[in-house]
């Protein structure tokens, strides 16, 4: 400092005392050490750690906004739409601009749901231990059991917990919600419900208040944003599905992602509030569909508000299209025969109110159609869905219409399992297919009488006859002489899919029950133990511990018993034995599938997607041609049980190959069933269809396998009911 | 009163010595435009969207405010300072009379009547009041100059300097009160009073701080008011205060201020963010165009600019000092000393509290931070050390002849 330098100026001065001299000096060394206090400060800042600031201040001034990518759509083999996306202006709240009211309110409600909830935990613990134990017996639960299941469904049913008011001396909310209803044309209340409870979903994705908000209140919100702090309205992309209920269960529907989805390995990477597939076939293939969510970044000053930037966006990357299998021409039409079917047995006075159709290509497992009745729009879930309205689409009260029964169907097949048994026969040797058998009304084994369909006698019939007639009498004489063989019946069964998972392309389906002396001495197990556990008289896993016996092998035989399947493992069975036909004893179980190719957004082929059959079964060509004969014949040659459903049908050009079923279910209605493979050199196709309490499979099921074939080969549909009256 | 006895009794000879062709210090102009420089392309960049439809608003002010102290300076620089010395009385008076002006009818700014307004800017008279105090103590100690040493006269002095300052800290004003304490006290160490006696201040300062901060809240009696001492004990525990959203009334909160002006340092890197700035420009910092204005340099030219504004603030400091050994007399000296203590104590403070190791006090970054008072105020003081330069370079030219003889 200039107190301390020499005196090297040339200017001559006044001599400084020694005191000041010294004290400048001190000031001087002061001055120093601030300055390089200060600047070692800065170093340290500035430089050292400079980056973590850079990193503070951007999370000041940069809010990053999700900008939702639009889903693919799904269309039809052909290119025809199914599903497709529509795009709707939505008013949206954003949480962390509420005013403090409302989040003291959230924690209030959340407060309260969790103590609700755990005030009914005993009893949903209760209700899931019965409804595992009625679903391991797979039979009907009685009555005493159903009223029971109904007492806890009662007791477990959570109530509506009422969200707590927003208190009066929240003016600011309370006005603002007041405004927006105005708007938009919800109540306050509505409005301050729908805040809450999407806050208690999702803490801090911005929760939508109306879906489809028409211009004028489009208009009036962006004219006047501030005077709604923290409403937004933006375009977003909404699921359509323009077919309504077709294939409802199949496609599934969109919803927010939750809380826990979000830990799931399929959401890996997904934003908080992404919309994505929840059920069906938007959940299986929703990482192609749902695309990346974008990233808007928005630059904020101090107050808040969002001041013109040139901050780099990332934007959002459409999801891909698929393409299914399906043929939207016999989806529909099949949808549309299945309700007459089912209107066609109720004006029989059958309760029919619920089926199922399935329709196979059987070279290689792709589903040309896919339905189960009743169904639901999804339409419905693309909008904001109240929590009864939820309830309604899930309860048995009204048929339980998300159930997809075509591969979650649980039900015994009737007559139609009889080709299996006689594949089973006949290469275990059991039977010789020109043998007459099962001559009379009924066959006795160990005292219990085994009888036709309405007690009528086929005489002795060797096996071709048998299939075309459905005799019963016949394939309980097999299933007794199967019983000394063992696992003859089940063993053929298995290989050909029935009772294993198909693999299908779909998030959940049904194992289904080959029911052997194994199985049964497991349930009776299981029955001992939770009589042990409950001291109760039965659990009704199993109506009576008792072993396998010869009777559970000739109900096995007909399809009845505690064999339990669907109509997709059924579809697959034929597949497979058609396959055989056509192919001198080797056939294929194929891996039936929906999705047939992955698509750019713009139509380009991504993917196509692969799905090589699950195992090669030889099988012995005679016996299948033996069993081919004998469902052609009945469905073509007078005497046949679906041969009055085909008549006029050209068997030459496409040949039939039918079998009737009408499972019992003891209390219930009869089911029926129609399983059909119809030859074609380019579109052969495999039919299943099934009707609870429908009646009788040739009256009810086979008339609307018939439309549908019609449909897939172009001929005129017209529904034709059979008279035959066998199982 | 005579005329000083070393004023030049007329013009020098027809061939002056060199030094005499620049009427004023060169280092010390040099230094002073520099940071009007500075504080004008900062102010540039900070307050470019304080005033919706007018980004021009603080930089046209300030350059007017440094321009008009700039004459200011250069016209007092013209001055013989010693003069000054006959109106000290009055030069007092005026300082507690402004200083009780603003008290009466002066106008509220965020919660504390510091400045009457005037018709073309706010007149803060606790700036005016710096220059009016440094003249009027070092007056009093020439007066008493056989008597520095003596208990009296540092009583005197300390008493004259806490009469304004506590009428400042009642506006409040807390940092232009602590200015005119720094100013007393070093005054005091200047002028050559004993140790004991600075030694006794200094521990008396201890003190009265910690009764004012601790003991007496702790007693229940709030000496200042809960904000300030927030403020001032904010930086001791810089991580207290939530990480909040900012929406809420940022500028109240001083573990904010603190905090946010920090990450604008500290974002600056070396070399700055430039235009890429944001927690100035976006209002992060508050107050980025007045007291922490020193964030705007961090965070817009990084540790280069923020060097550099300390280098010219090291000159500036530098030049005072050399100018204080070098002044003809005593008052002169003395003058220097409060223009020094009066810039180190505020660039200190203020650097310091921007980048979290001082207390937030309120004490502007001389000529840097915008404000009229504050710029205008700084000039006149480096207008003094002028004028204290020119004289003394006469005399010794004077005298200089004198011994060539």
């Amino acid at each position: 400092m200039s107190a301390v330098e020499p005196a090297r100026s040339r200017d001559p001065r006044v001599p400084v005392s020694p005191q000041l001299a010294l004290r400048v000096a001190i000031i001087g060394g002061l001055a120093m050490l601030m300055f390089g206090i200060i600047f070692f400060r800065l170093w340290y800042l500035q430089v050292l750690s400079g980056e973590q600031y850079v990193q503070q201040a951007n999370a000041n001034h940069e809010r990053q906004l999700p900008v939702p990518a639009p889903r693919g759509e799904i269309l039809d083999r052909e290119g025809h739409a199914i599903v497709t996306g529509v795009t709707s202006n939505v008013v949206e709240i954003v949480p962390s601009q509420m005013p403090t009211a409302v989040s003291e309110q959230v924690a209030k409600y959340e407060k309260r749901l969790s103590e609700v909830e755990e005030a009914h935990r005993p009893a949903l613990d209760q209700l899931l231990r019965f409804e595992r134990v009625l679903k391991s017996a797979d039979r009907k639960a009685t009555a005493s059991e159903r009223r029971e299941k109904q007492r806890l469904e009662r007791a477990a049913r959570i109530p509506r917990v009422a969200i707590p008011l927003l208190p009066a001396s929240a003016i600011r909310a309370h006005s603002l919600f007041t405004r927006l209803g105005r708007v938009i044309n919800v109540s306050a209340r509505g409005i301050d419900e729908r805040v809450v409870q999407g806050m208690t979903a999702t803490r801090y994705a911005n929760v939508i208040v109306k879906t489809d908000a028409g211009q004028r209140a489009l208009i009036m919100l962006g004219e006047r944003q501030s005077e709604f702090p923290g409403v937004i309205q933006r375009p977003v992309s909404l699921r359509a599905y323009p077919h309504g209920e077709m294939a409802a269960q199949i496609l599934g529907h969109v919803g927010q992602v939750s809380e826990g989805e979000l830990k799931l390995s399929g959401f890996r990477g997904v934003l908080s509030g992404t919309v994505v597939g929840q059920e069906g076939l938007e959940f299986y293939y929703d990482r192609y569909l749902r695309g990346t969510t974008g990233v808007e970044r928005v630059e904020v000053n101090a107050a808040g508000e969002p001041v013109p930037s040139n901050l780099a966006e990332m934007p959002p990357q459409s999801g891909r299209s698929m393409k299914l299998t399906l043929n939207l021409g016999l989806q529909e039409a099949s949808e549309k025969a299945l309700r007459e079917g089912i209107e066609h047995a109720r004006a029989n006075s059958k309760p029919a109110n619920a089926g199922a159709f399935v329709a196979l290509d059987p070279r290689n497992g792709q589903v040309l159609a896919i339905g189960s009745y009743p169904s639901v729009d999804p339409n419905r879930f693309a909008k904001l869905l109240t929590k009864t309205e939820y309830g309604a689409l899930t309860s048995t009260s009204t048929g339980n219409p998300l159930d997809d029964r075509a591969v979650n169907g649980t039900y015994p097949t009737g007559s139609t399992f009889k080709p299996i048994t006689a594949l089973a026969a006949l290469e275990a040797g059991i039977v010789n297919p020109e043998e007459g058998l099962g001559s009379g009304q009924c066959i006795t084994v160990g005292g219990e009488q085994f009888c036709n369909a309405g007690h009528a006698d086929f005489g002795a019939v060797g096996l071709v006859e048998a299939l075309k007639v459905s005799s019963d009498t016949y394939f309980f004489e097999v299933g007794r002489r199967a019983n000394s063989h063992g696992r003859v019946i089940q063993k053929k069964a298995l290989e050909l899919g029935i009772g294993e998972p198909t693999g299908i392309d779909l998030p959940s389906e049904f194992h289904g029950v080959v029911p052997d002396a194994k199985w049964r001495e497991h349930e009776n197990a299981l029955e001992l133990e939770c009589e042990k556990r409950t001291h109760v008289s039965s659990c009704g896993i199993v109506s009576e511990r008792r072993p396998w016996t010869v009777g559970d092998d000739m109900h096995l035989a007909v399809g009845q018993g505690d064999l339990l399947t669907d109509p997709l493992q059924m579809a697959v069975a034929y597949s497979t034995i058609a396959d055989a036909y056509n192919h001198n004893g080797e056939g294929t179980v194929v891996r039936p599938h929906l999705g047939m190719e992955i698509d750019e957004a713009n139509g380009g082929l991504l993917q196509s997607l692969s799905f090589p059959p699950r195992r090669h079964v030889h099988l012995n060509p005679t016996d299948v041609n033996l069993v081919m004969t004998g469902l052609h014949e009945a469905a073509s040659q007078p005497g046949g049980t679906s041969a009055e459903v085909w008549a006029g049908w050209d068997q030459s050009q496409h040949p039939v190959f039918g079998k009737t079923g009408t499972a019992q279910h003891g209390f219930e209605a009869d089911q029926a069933w129609y399983m059909c493979y119809i030859g074609d050199p380019n579109h052969p196709i495999v039919i299943a269809v099934t009707v609870e309490q429908g009646g009788f499979g040739a009256e009810t099921a086979a008339p609307v396998a018939r439309l549908m074939a019609s449909k897939w080969f172009g001929k005129p549909g017209k529904f034709v009911a059979g008279s035959s009256k066998t199982l | 009163m005579p005329l000083s006895p070393i004023q030049p009794s007329g013009e020098p000879s027809a061939e002056p010595p060199r030094a005499l062709r620049l009427p004023f210090d060169p280092l010390l102009t040099l230094a002073v435009i520099g940071l009007g420089i500075c504080s004008i392309v900062t102010l540039r960049g900070a307050t470019k969207n304080l005033i919706p439809g007018d980004p021009h608003y603080y930089v046209v002010r300030q350059g007017v405010y440094l321009a008009v102290g700039l004459v200011a300076m250069f016209a007092v620089s013209r001055l013989d300072y010693a003069r000054l010395r006959r109106f000290k009385n009055a030069v007092y008076a005026v300082l507690l009379l402004t200083i009780l002006a603003v008290l009466g009818i002066g106008h509220a700014a965020k919660g504390s009547v510091r400045a009457i307004n005037l018709p073309l800017f706010s007149f803060q008279a606790s700036e005016l009041g710096k220059v009016l105090l440094i003249l009027a103590l070092s007056a009093l100690l020439v007066d008493r100059a056989r008597e520095l040493r003596q208990r009296d006269t540092t009583i005197l002095l300390m008493i004259a300097a806490l009469i304004p300052a506590m009428l400042v800290i009642a506006q409040p004003d807390l940092g232009s009160g602590l200015v005119y304490m720094v100013i007393a006290y070093m005054l005091l160490f200047i002028a050559g009073a004993s140790w004991r006696h600075l030694a006794a201040l200094a521990a008396l300062v201890v003190v009265s701080a910690a009764f004012v901060l601790v003991a007496a809240p702790a007693a229940g009696i709030h000496l200042l008011k809960p904000y300030q001492t927030e403020r001032l004990t904010a930086f001791l525990h810089p991580s207290s205060g939530p990480r909040k959203e900012a929406t809420t009334e940022p500028t109240t909160d001083p573990t904010y201020q603190q905090r946010e002006s920090k990450i604008a340092i500290g974002s600056g890197q070396k070399t700055g963010r430039g235009a890429n700035s944001s927690q100035v420009p976006l209002h992060f910092v508050p107050e980025s165009h007045t007291d922490f204005v020193f964030a705007a340099v961090g965070e817009r030219y990084g540790f280069v600019g923020a060097g550099l504004v300390l280098l010219l603030y090291g000159l500036l400091i530098s030049r005072a000092l050399r100018v204080l050994v070098m002044a003809k007399d005593l008052f002169g000296s003395l003058i220097a000393a409060g223009v020094a203590a009066m810039l180190m104590f505020q660039v200190f403070v203020n650097v310091g509290m921007t980048i979290g190791i001082m207390p937030i006090t309120g004490v502007t970054l001389p000529l840097m931070s915008y404000g009229g008072s504050s710029v205008i105020t700084t000039l006149l003081a480096v207008g003094l050390l002028q004028s204290i330069y020119v004289q003394a370079r006469a005399s010794a030219a004077l005298k200089g002849r004198v011994l060539r003889y």
